[in-house]
């Protein structure tokens, strides 16, 4: 009698520790919603501006920052260091990039914001890190990014500074 | 160990254990597989101190004398993984193993041939960790470990080959303990004696048994964790690589959904241990019984759902952070409430202060300490000092401890004259005792000043303010590490009968339990007939 319930038992908890298992996966897509609907991370998506008042009143400092990955044989820098906006304004601002090396990369920039709870009132309208960019051996390129700080920022933020990583995605050269 | 069994007095249908090595490879019987484990354990445990009297002598003064910075950090993982998965773990399963069969009235384990698989997986996964740590000597062997054993990437996606040998231990490790995880439950729901219902289980069986739950729900977790940083590594995914995609922060959360409930894998057989130990030596019964299955219940589940204190820094929502913060002291409460049930216990019973004792009264006492300063890393704006400052280092240290490896001392001394039919030699014991007692303070105390004070943790060298109790930490380091070379002798002598008495079936005056009903030492089987038991939940001869 006890070896039938023992069997039974046994096959319930392996498929509970096969479920857990699958559960680590099932995380990741949970994870990276989480990340989104919360606004920790930016959704890649083009943010348009309809409202074309700026907020004249309150200025807020924006500051780039352009980091190489160490695996990436690439020159990056900003144009402008820091930039005055006001919320609600459009900007432009261009980072120069140049391939070091003698043969054709592919680098994908991933940003990131400070603070982090500033990410969601950057707005990017236009950026060369919505898609990978190639270039070709010893090319340089000027690469543009268009944004504005919405105009619900908090009055407690007065900096943002937005600072980008390039990277490789040439996988196993 | 086999004259113990030779000597068996009912042997008329009883075949024996095999000869030689065949008994160990080939065994079945949850006493020995419970001794192998436990001896793996003891073998880990000095392996994991070796690093840890490396690493101390390392900090013993301030600037680089014995171990470059990449080895400093690869014997600072090793040491991490070493502890866990290869003392503490195995330590418990070795309790499990002997004692729960004992306790529950049953022959053996439900599932004894996977009994076996899982024991006999963990030497292969040491040797695999083992060679994790040795294959960078070697030309070709790609870097060092230097991680930490959290394994985040991008760093452990740049760590040469010895990082997937690390991947494949955790493989191993994770099969054998969900293995080990599922025989405890089977053993427990299916074979327990007739008037053995759960209510009436011997605490030290119930802690297992949440245990065992713990770790199937988890285990595989890190399981999945290691294999996408394998898959990321090898074979062109980017789940935690930036680059294409992916998030490094992702692994943390996978790694703390397995890394805190684990802390509780390592802390409730002890919580059982204790259990048993302090009623025996109070000559009480426990206090607040329903209440300490409550309060591990309640740990366990609340303990799956508290992971991202470790990530306070990493930059969550301040609703999150909230919620983990409060969560988080909220395990205060239970932890809070079987210490009281301990201390209550021992209210007016009459004790006496042998070796085991001691050291439950002294983990009671410790672990309220290292349990105090984890309420201080759970507060968040505290934690943003605190965080990756040796005050983590000290606070860990005082809950894993007393909370876990002084516990199964104490487990092991308590249960040491059943298994080997001699009462240890209580001289070495109290020696054993006090000499580890005033080793690990020494050691650990002095680091929550060094925290506080602004000590990194994992950095090879230091700042030269922080000498004097670097100093300190280092030589009370070495009086706790050379204190397990009395443990290890008291072990030896005990299991030899050099020096010692003979134990009497029930070998201390207060025990309680169907463990103490079978001689000293435990015959190779026991209760083949199931032990009636009365309504009371007591032994009927």
């Amino acid at each position: 009698m006890t070896k039938i319930d023992n069997k039974k038992t046994t096959r319930k908890l392996f498929l509970l520790a096969a479920g857990m298992f699958a559960f680590a996966f099932a995380l990741v897509p949970i994870y990276n919603l989480v990340c989104e609907v919360t606004g920790l991370r930016g959704t890649g998506k083009t943010e348009m501006l309809f409202d074309q008042k700026a907020d004249k009143t309150r200025l807020v400092l924006v500051e780039f920052d352009g980091i190489v990955n160490s695996n990436l044989p690439w020159e990056f820098e900003p144009s402008t260091r820091q930039l005055e906006v006001h919320p609600g304004e459009v900007a432009s601002v261009s980072y120069y990039v140049t391939n070091i090396a003698d043969k054709e990369v592919t680098g994908q920039a991933i940003p990131s914001v400070i603070p982090w709870f500033g990410n969601q009132y950057f707005k990017k309208m236009a950026c060369f890190c919505f898609e990978k960019q190639t270039l070709a051996a010893k090319e340089s390129k000027e690469m543009p990014l268009r944004f504005y700080v919405s105009k619900d920022i908090p009055k407690d933020i007065n900096t943002l500074r937005l600072s980008y990583t390039f990277m490789n995605t040439d996988k196993k050269q | 160990m086999s004259t113990t069994t030779m000597n068996a007095t009912h042997s008329h249908d009883d075949h024996g254990p095999l000869k030689g090595w065949r008994r160990w490879l080939y065994s079945t019987n949850h006493k020995d597989i419970g001794t192998m484990y436990l001896i793996f354990a003891l073998i880990m445990l000095f392996l994991g101190g070796a690093s840890a009297m490396a690493i101390r002598a390392e900090l013993m003064y301030p600037g680089l004398q014995l171990l470059d910075p990449d080895l400093y950090n690869n014997i600072v993982t090793n040491h991490a993984l070493v502890m866990i998965f290869g003392a503490v773990m195995p330590a418990a399963a070795g309790l499990a193993n002997w004692m729960i069969p004992l306790m529950i009235g049953a022959p053996d384990m439900a599932l004894p041939r996977m009994n076996n698989l899982s024991f006999w997986i963990l030497p292969a996964a040491a040797l695999m960790l083992i060679l994790s740590f040795v294959v960078p000597f070697f030309p070709g062997g790609g870097s060092q470990i230097n991680t930490g054993w959290t394994l985040y990437p991008p760093l452990s996606l740049k760590v040469g080959m010895s990082m997937d040998f690390l991947i494949f231990t955790i493989h191993l490790l994770g099969v054998s303990s969900v293995l080990a995880s599922i025989n405890i439950i089977v053993t427990i729901f299916n074979m327990r004696a007739p008037g053995m219902t759960v209510w009436k289980m011997p605490m030290f069986v119930w802690a297992w048994l949440v245990t065992a739950f713990l770790l199937i729900l988890i285990v595989p977790v890190l399981a999945g964790g290691v294999t996408m940083l394998l898959f990321d590594r090898h074979f062109g995914t980017s789940f935690f690589d930036a680059a294409g995609g992916g998030d490094p922060v992702l692994f943390q959360h996978l790694f703390w959904f397995f890394g805190h409930p684990e802390v509780y894998v390592l802390l409730l057989p002890s919580i059982g241990v204790l259990s048993q130990v302090i009623p025996a030596f109070s000559r009480k019964p426990l206090f607040g019984w329903n209440s300490m299955i409550g309060a591990m219940i309640f740990l366990a589940s609340l303990g799956m759902v508290v992971w991202a204190h470790h990530q306070y820094t990493i930059g969550m929502s301040s609703a999150a952070v909230n919620y983990f913060m409060i969560g988080t002291i909220l395990i205060s409460i239970p932890v809070g409430l079987m210490k009281f049930n301990f201390i209550a216990t021992m209210w007016r019973g009459s004790m006496t202060f042998e070796t085991p004792m001691l050291f439950a009264i002294s983990i009671v006492i410790m672990f309220v300490f290292g349990g105090l300063t984890g309420v201080m890393l759970a507060i968040v704006p505290a934690d943003m000092q605190y965080h990756d400052s040796m005050f983590v280092v000290a606070h860990f240290h005082y809950v894993l401890l007393p909370g876990a490896v002084m516990a199964l001392f104490a487990g092991v001394l308590y249960w040491l004259p059943k298994w080997t039919g001699n009462m240890y030699n209580e001289k070495l014991g109290k020696w054993f005792f006090w000499t580890s007692l005033i080793g690990f303070n020494g050691t650990f105390f002095v680091q929550h000043f060094l925290g506080l004070a602004g000590m990194p943790r994992r950095i090879v060298d230091y700042s030269i303010q922080f000498a004097e109790f670097n100093f300190i930490s280092s030589i009370s380091a070495f009086v706790y590490g050379l204190s397990h070379l009395i443990f290890l002798y008291l072990v030896i002598t005990t299991i030899k009968g050099i020096g010692t008495t003979k134990a009497k079936p029930r070998s201390w005056e207060g025990a309680q339990g169907l463990e103490w009903e079978v001689e000293s030492p435990a015959p190779f089987h026991t209760w083949e007939k199931a032990p009636k038991i009365d309504k009371e939940g007591h032994y009927v001869k």
